[in-house]
């Protein structure tokens, strides 16, 4: 280890790292939640982030227009909301099963971000990405200052987002709206609620999100695009919600705890931790979000009680 | 004559629709090939040839159809029974991975009429046990197979990743300093007969169509498969009828696991004969699709099977000649997805129909979450 870096130095940068990673989760899950709460089962997100990922990458290139990232951040806003609007349409309109056509939707946004990703860049990519804020006077304190306050812009927004969903949801007549058709969709309905417009507007939310997830992983995250580089998050992010119990806090603090479990490895290895005198095989330290996925499921059982009642059921008016 | 009724479904609309949706999806693919500056019917053609232009790459179509026959009639016990298996992927992998262990440690102490069955069942019960995971979280802890089932295919991936790179890295790897993760070569006992060398078409194949006929009958001609379909169909009904409806959930996925994993070994001992980095990588998430291709008939698997075969093997041969990136096809395959579930609507809305003239009655309102609708009867 360096002289002068010590190890609160490491716990430090580690922390702000974790900080830093919960975005991409906390988008990806919260704009679920949306969708969620409406009655809609987006398995999509996975593909959708990939294109996000991929498209706001390519715009602030070089191979591509070399734009500000903001403009990146808008073309993945706007694929993602095209792949929601999508999605919106085979479950809602078309009432397909949810499930299904959710993993058609992953496997449309690997496949067409691989192929964009050979012809457009291709096969290698690297943006500038975005840089860091400092909040002034804030980023100066002592330790919470280096953690908290010198993040970029993506994560502060990840971060602002929790609590407008908790106001949108809560106390907006539109969040009431959302929640109707998720609960029970004729009630909504007979109430003169239009059921298939608010999921329209969730599940394209849910893909706008999607594709903020996607390019904070790409453009702020890791600077690079690289194929199937979301390995599994959006299947997480949609975890993530069963195991936030459909509120927004907990789902932040379930974001949290996975982007410290995906930053195991940088941690053991900063850290040189070791077993039996042995380095930890770093194949099974990337298994460890899954593994605790699957935990966490088991243990989210309780919550399953707040689960949207209409959750995954398609419903057509006029009938009864 | 009750075997065709099975074979064939009523509505003709519903063998029609996955076909419109291929259809479909290759006139999208075609819009964004041509988007990017390729030229679509050169690609198609060059797919075309890839898949047929010679004895030597049917062989080839035929080879790949193999695991994905195998994949997609364990999706249909799945979906079948009332449960969506993502996880084939992994469950092939483990499935490998163990008949590897298996067949290095036996070397060439048996015989290959007692070696290769026995490293078969091998490759089935691993599949069969990885799949029994979700299985078991979805009967007893309520856990969403769609999420532990990706979960579990990720796992699989890094664990293989794990003892291909450590402990069960071929030796030779170590000898010359090169650690590429690969296992040691299969014995030659344990190797599935090639059917037509020098093509890599093999013994495999019967394997293959012999189980989606197991299969088959398994589920429409035994108490086993009708309590499956059952259970599938009405999970309320079938526990009044006094089915054990969690132990028929952990059974079809862990069937459907098996399956995944006997493809796993059928691919290992036929094609590669040695556990490698990338094996079969996608033929997992391929099989769903031709299970949905196939109208989740074991049987209208095997044509939907060859077919997709043709497409994985034509792409890999548009990408060698003119430069079109093979991944083209997975995105392909997810419209088609897409196109079949979206589809389901109009044969859904024919069904219910014909049930009203039949009955007279209001056809079930509730939408079910069960996946397509099996025959209507």
């Amino acid at each position: 280890m360096e002289e002068g870096r010590t190890l609160l130095d490491i716990l430090v940068a580690a922390s702000g790292l974790t900080l830093a990673a919960a975005a991409p989760f906390l988008y990806a899950a919260l704009g679920e939640l949306f969708a969620q709460r409406s009655g809609v089962l987006n398995l999509g997100v996975e593909g959708i982030m990939l294109m996000g990922a991929f498209t706001s990458v390519y715009v602030i290139s070089d191979k591509g227009f070399g734009a500000h990232p903001l403009v990146g951040l808008l073309v993945a806003m706007l694929v993602g909301g095209l792949l929601g609007l999508l999605m919106a349409v085979v479950s809602v309109t078309l009432q397909a099963e949810q499930g299904i056509s959710g993993i058609g939707l992953t496997l449309f946004g690997q496949g067409m971000s691989t192929l964009l990703f050979r012809v457009l860049a291709g096969g290698v990519i690297v943006a500038g990405g975005v840089e860091k804020l400092s909040i002034p006077l804030l980023s100066e304190l002592p330790i919470v200052g280096s953690v908290f306050f010198r993040q970029d812009i993506l994560t502060y927004g990840a971060f602002a987002l929790v609590p407008i969903s908790v106001w949108i949801l809560n106390r907006t007549s539109w969040g009431l709206q959302v929640r109707a058709v998720g609960q029970n969709p004729r009630a909504a309905d007979a109430m003169g609620v239009n059921v298939a417009r608010v999921r329209y507007q969730t599940v394209i939310l849910g893909g706008v999100l999607a594709g903020v997830a996607g390019a904070t992983l790409s453009m702020a995250l890791t600077g690079v695009f690289q194929e199937n580089m979301t390995a599994g998050r959006g299947f997480i992010a949609v975890a993530l919600v069963y195991f936030g119990g459909w509120s927004p806090w907990k789902v932040m603090a379930g974001a949290l705890l996975f982007s410290a479990a995906n930053n195991l490895q940088i941690w053991v290895q900063v850290l040189d931790v070791r077993i039996n005198d042995a380095s930890i095989p770093p194949n099974l330290l990337i298994m460890m979000p899954y593994v605790l996925t699957i935990v966490v499921l088991i243990f989210a059982r309780e919550r399953q009680k707040r689960e949207p009642a209409a959750l995954t059921k398609p419903f057509e008016r006029g009938e009864n | 004559m009750k075997l065709r009724k099975d074979l064939i479904e009523r509505d003709p609309v519903s063998i029609l629709a996955p076909v419109l949706a291929v259809a479909l999806a290759l006139v999208v693919g075609a819009g964004v090939l041509l988007a990017l500056g390729k030229n679509p019917i050169e690609a198609y053609g060059a797919m075309l040839n890839g898949a047929f232009g010679d004895t030597g790459r049917l062989f080839n179509t035929i080879t790949r159809a193999i695991p994905l026959l195998l994949v997609a009639v364990g999706i249909c016990i799945a979906f079948r029974g009332g449960v969506i298996n993502i996880g084939a992927e992994g469950q092939l992998f483990i499935g490998a991975i163990s008949v590897t262990a298996f067949s290095v440690a036996v070397g060439e102490n048996l015989p290959p009429l007692i070696f290769i069955p026995l490293a078969l069942l091998i490759g089935f019960l691993a599949g069969a046990l990885w799949g029994a995971i979700p299985g078991y979280l979805k009967a007893y802890f309520d856990v969403n197979e769609i999420l532990s089932t990706v979960m579990m295919n990720q796992i699989a991936i890094q664990l293989v990743l794990f003892l291909l790179s450590g402990p069960m890295i071929d030796p030779r790897e170590i000898e010359l300093g090169t650690r590429i993760p690969q296992s040691a070569r299969l014995p030659e006992a344990v190797a599935l007969l090639r059917l037509a060398p020098p093509s890599r078409i093999h013994a495999g194949l019967f394997v293959a169509l012999i189980a989606a006929v197991v299969v088959y009958l398994l589920l429409w001609r035994t108490p086993l498969g009708y309590r499956v379909r059952a259970v599938g169909q009405n999970k309320d009904a079938s526990r009044y009828a006094g089915i054990n409806v969690p132990l028929y959930t952990v059974l079809a996925l862990a069937l459907s696991g098996g399956l995944a994993g006997l493809a796993g070994g059928v691919e290992l001992t036929g094609v590669t004969r040695r556990m490698v980095e990338g094996f079969a990588v996608g033929y997992g998430f391929s099989g769903i699709v031709v299970a949905l291709f196939g109208r989740l008939h074991p049987l209208g698997a095997i044509p939907s099977a060859f077919f997709f075969g043709a497409l994985l093997t034509g792409a890999e041969q548009m990408q060698r000649t003119i430069q079109v990136p093979s991944a083209t096809m997975i995105a392909l395959q997810g419209l088609v997805v897409i196109f079949v579930v979206s589809s389901d609507i109009w044969v859904r809305r024919r069904a219910s129909k014909r049930a009203a003239r039949a009955v007279s009655q209001p056809a079930p309102i509730e939408m079910s979450m069960e996946p397509i609708p099996s025959e209507v009867k």
